[in-house]
């Protein structure tokens, strides 16, 4: 338990130039932050997303030709994992007005939002419901709330982070909905960190100008998550089912959503959705471990939504640029790839090499973050062997008590200690061993504003499954933000939408064309798609 | 394929040392399993080859998905955990509880709801059945002091009753356990809810801006920024840069007025 007294050896030489680290944070002084080329140059040379087997070109659907993430591709260019011979569309198993799949914190906003538009919703979820990335999300929400800030500068902050290629429309709804959305969860009852004055604490993010982080304690997606599934809970119009996954979307004969297939977990059966309007909230993919990198994501992040849509002819934008959180756990080794969130940077802590130095400005966006400590620890041999055969750079947690006072860490990160202390290490004495980690899916489906699908009528996307609202980058706390913005919105159009819907008779042809085309272009030697579970027997994941 | 590549394919596809791992055996459901002494319980029953669909959630000790019982050998004690969080122990006779029923009173529009202890009661009369036996404290994988927060929602004490339990995964571990057939989670939540909605302080700058929004303040600047991101980088850029270099200071208060 702990570190062994080899790490502790280490962690010596990070000791001794803390104090004048310490001192200097203080006056404000902080390593210098990159130019925009300097950031360039870092990021092709070191970061993963530029490594020569990263990406290839699909061969198969809406998006042939373009270049995505390997990994990803793998279960695009594959077969649908739905046996179609045991579906029977004939017969109705559900009958709703608005269907959402997923029940994350999206699934659950637009869940409320329709059922107070008057919707019959019908909730389908993977796992339980708040079994999700929301619910491990730690560090904030952004919004621009302070009077020296503004939606336009939030918006400015958001595209340069994205590298200048986000949907200017989707920033716009963005960081317009952000202040009513804080409002909204504080009315629902979220226990956002405030003073005795009801001013919310804010703080920086990488790559924010002003600050605007909100939070609730390090549990900030914990908390929105909870408070948005009992209010989603509290609605009597709100059908929850749970362990029952989407396998593919239903069109009908008009090229509409008609609906989905899901599957129950339990006996295997597969069953019939009808639904006048349809939103996919199934979050992100982190569990398909691209380039084999560990993730911070929860079980369930295995792209599902993004294989149903692309299935039914739906574009994806931006599935080459993968965020990696740049403080991911590489010690102990029972949590590897679990996220230290950006707030320990916002608190103060400092990333620093084997030597003890400080190599980084600590609140680059995480692309040039992570650049950074791959490059320290592959090119520079100033890594931090583990015992386990891996690599990390320190992240010097014990500074944050020293600058913010004694009992900062325990009162501001609980959750973050707990998980250390479960293992023998006091974070607010001792650093962190971090190294970076598959965290993010930048991009997605392809949406309107109103969380239309871009391609298929009767179809809404909201949450991590949507592409287009970061660019090439997400920056911290707009992920938060967007599920409910997106979420609301998704909820109160497919709501409205549903009144006036016909539907016509349902087909799952899509899926057997798209079957067909993969058997023709040999594309069926892998595993199917959607893989609705990762697959860790036999393994330590 | 020579003995050595072997190993390391293996070790590739574990992900461990299996070589320098040491090996403890524990039960599941019965059934006797070795597994690599280090590994949290929810890591060994893969290893085991179980594929998990229910008691698995974030794999990070916050979601509460995994809740877990067992005995050690020789130990009359029902211990609880949480299975992505506790580290497997030699003889360790366990089992994932897949689910338990708890009710969630109903309940909708806590704006409209007051936070008071006729609420909370109203909502789970079966608060005051509470016979302070701490069972539930002495459960709580998170350490929490449940029948603390228990009876201060009994009491009315809302924001106690609210921070004592900030930190529940509502993994209902504490549930499973009460012989009031209490569940602590749901009261807890509610008590959250009614602390953050009814009792904290309203922000003044929340409101002012939500207003701002509303009355259209904010439309022109951004429909003008819009229109340049519209005519693409070159443009934008200059913008993006102007407002970065004039960037707020760490050093400025972390619950900055204005
Ligand atoms: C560790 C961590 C920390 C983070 N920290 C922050 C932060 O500080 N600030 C920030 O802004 N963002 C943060 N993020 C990102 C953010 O939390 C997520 O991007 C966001 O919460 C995703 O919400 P969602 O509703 O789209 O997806 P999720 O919350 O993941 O919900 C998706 C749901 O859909 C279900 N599902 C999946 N497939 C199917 C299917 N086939 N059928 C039915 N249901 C399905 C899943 O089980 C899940 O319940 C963090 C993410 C992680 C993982
Ligand atoms: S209070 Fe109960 S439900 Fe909450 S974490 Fe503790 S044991 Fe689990
Ligand atoms: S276990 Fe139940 S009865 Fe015992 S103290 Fe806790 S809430 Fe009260
Ligand atoms: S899996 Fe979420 S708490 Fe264990």
């Amino acid at each position: 338990m702990g570190y062994t007294p080899e790490m502790l050896e280490m962690i010596k030489k990070v000791e001794a130039t803390r104090a004048a680290r310490v001192e200097k944070k203080a006056r404000g002084e902080e390593f210098a932050a990159m130019g925009i080329d300097e950031r360039n140059e870092l990021k092709k040379k070191f970061h993963p997303d530029y490594k020569s087997d990263a990406l290839r070109k699909v061969k198969i659907g809406p998006n042939a030709g373009d270049e995505m993430v390997n990994k990803f591709v793998d279960v695009l260019e594959t077969p649908s994992s739905l046996e179609l011979d045991k579906v029977d569309l004939n017969k109705v198993d559900y009958e709703t007005d608005v269907l959402i799949i997923g029940g994350g914190g999206a699934g659950c906003a637009a869940a409320i939002m329709a059922a107070e538009e008057g919707a019959n919703v019908l909730l389908m979820t993977k796992l339980r419901l708040g079994d999700a990335n929301t619910m491990m999300a730690e560090g904030g929400i952004q919004a621009a709330v302070r009077a020296k800030d503004s939606p336009r500068t939030h918006f400015l902050d958001t595209i340069g982070g994205g590298h200048f290629k986000n949907e200017p429309e989707l920033v716009r709804a963005l960081v317009f909905d952000a202040p009513v959305v804080i409002d909204w969860l504080d009315r629902l009852g979220t226990m956002f960190t405030k003073n005795e004055k009801g001013v919310m604490m804010t703080i920086h993010g990488g790559g924010t100008s002003k600050k605007r982080m909100h939070s609730a304690a390090d549990m900030s997606g914990a908390e929105i998550m909870r408070t948005l599934r009992d209010a989603a809970r509290g609605k009597p119009n709100v059908t929850v089912v749970e362990f029952e996954p989407a396998v593919e979307l239903i069109l009908d004969d008009k090229g509409q959503c008609f609906g989905a297939v899901v599957k129950n977990l339990e006996t295997n059966q597969y069953k019939v959705v009808r639904a006048k309007a349809t939103i996919v909230s199934t979050g992100g993919s982190g569990r398909l471990h691209y380039q084999d990198f560990d993730t911070t994501n929860h079980y369930g992040a295995t792209g599902d939504g993004l294989v149903m849509a692309y299935h039914a002819g739906c574009k994806l934008c931006f599935m080459h640029p993968v965020q990696y959180h740049p403080t991911g756990v590489v010690y102990p080794a029972q949590n590897i790839g679990l996220l230290i969130t950006e707030k320990v940077r916002g608190l103060g802590a400092q990333p620093i090499n084997a030597e003890g130095e400080q190599f980084v400005f600590p609140k680059e966006p995480r692309d040039i973050e992570s650049s950074a400590f791959i490059r320290e620890c592959h090119d520079r041999g100033k890594g931090v062997p583990t015992p386990t055969g891996r690599v990390g750079v320190w992240l010097d947690s014990p500074m944050i008590d020293m600058l913010h006072g004694e009992g900062t860490v325990r009162r501001e990160l609980p959750a973050k200690f707990r998980q250390f202390m479960n293992h023998g290490i006091d974070i607010s004495r001792l650093p962190m061993l971090v190294y970076p980690t598959l965290h993010y899916q930048n991009g997605g489906v392809e949406m309107e504003s109103d969380a239309h699908s871009k391609q298929i009528p009767n179809l809404y996307f909201a949450g991590e499954v949507a592409g287009g609202i970061h660019g090439e980058n997400r920056l911290m706390g707009n992920s938060l933000l967007d599920i409910n913005v997106f979420g609301r919105r998704a909820g109160g159009s497919a709501a409205k939408a549903s009144r006036s819907v016909e539907l016509g008779s349902p087909s799952l042809t899509h899926v057997v064309e798209y079957n067909r085309e993969a058997g023709k272009k040999g594309l069926t030697g892998r595993v199917a798609a959607p893989i609705l579970l990762p697959d860790y027997v036999g393994k330590i994941k | 394929m020579s003995a050595e590549a072997k190993t390391k394919e293996k070790e590739e596809k574990v992900g461990l040392d299996l070589s320098k791992a040491n090996f403890i055996d524990i039960y599941i459901m019965g059934k006797r399993y070795s597994v690599p002494d280090t590994l949290p319980i929810m890591k060994a029953l893969e290893f085991c080859g179980y594929k998990l669909i229910r008691g698995v959630g974030c794999r990070g000790g916050v979601c509460g998905a995994c809740a877990t019982v067992y005995r050690t050998k020789g130990d009359p004690a029902l211990k609880v955990a949480l299975a992505c969080q506790k580290v497997v122990e030699p003889e360790m006779y366990l089992a994932q509880i897949p689910f338990f029923p708890a009710g969630r009173a109903v309940y909708d529009d806590i704006e409209k709801m007051e936070p008071t202890a006729a609420t909370v009661r109203g909502m789970y009369p079966e608060i005051a059945k509470c016979m302070g036996c701490n069972t539930c404290t002495k459960s709580c994988p998170q350490d929490l002091k449940v029948m603390e927060y228990i009876s201060a929602a009994l009491r009315g004490d809302i924001e106690k009753a609210a921070r004592l339990s900030f930190e529940c995964v509502m993994c209902g571990l504490c549930t499973t356990r009460c012989p009031a057939n209490i569940v602590q989670p749901n009261v807890g939540i509610l008590c959250r809810r009614l602390y953050g909605s009814r009792m904290a302080i309203k922000s003044p700058e929340l409101a002012r801006r939500v207003r701002e929004i509303k009355e259209g303040k904010h439309d022109k600047p951004m429909d003008e920024v819009v229109a340049v991101a519209k005519k693409g980088v070159d443009k934008l850029r200059p913008l993006y840069e102007e407002v970065q270099k004039d960037k707020e200071p760490d050093s400025t208060p972390r619950f900055g007025e204005d």
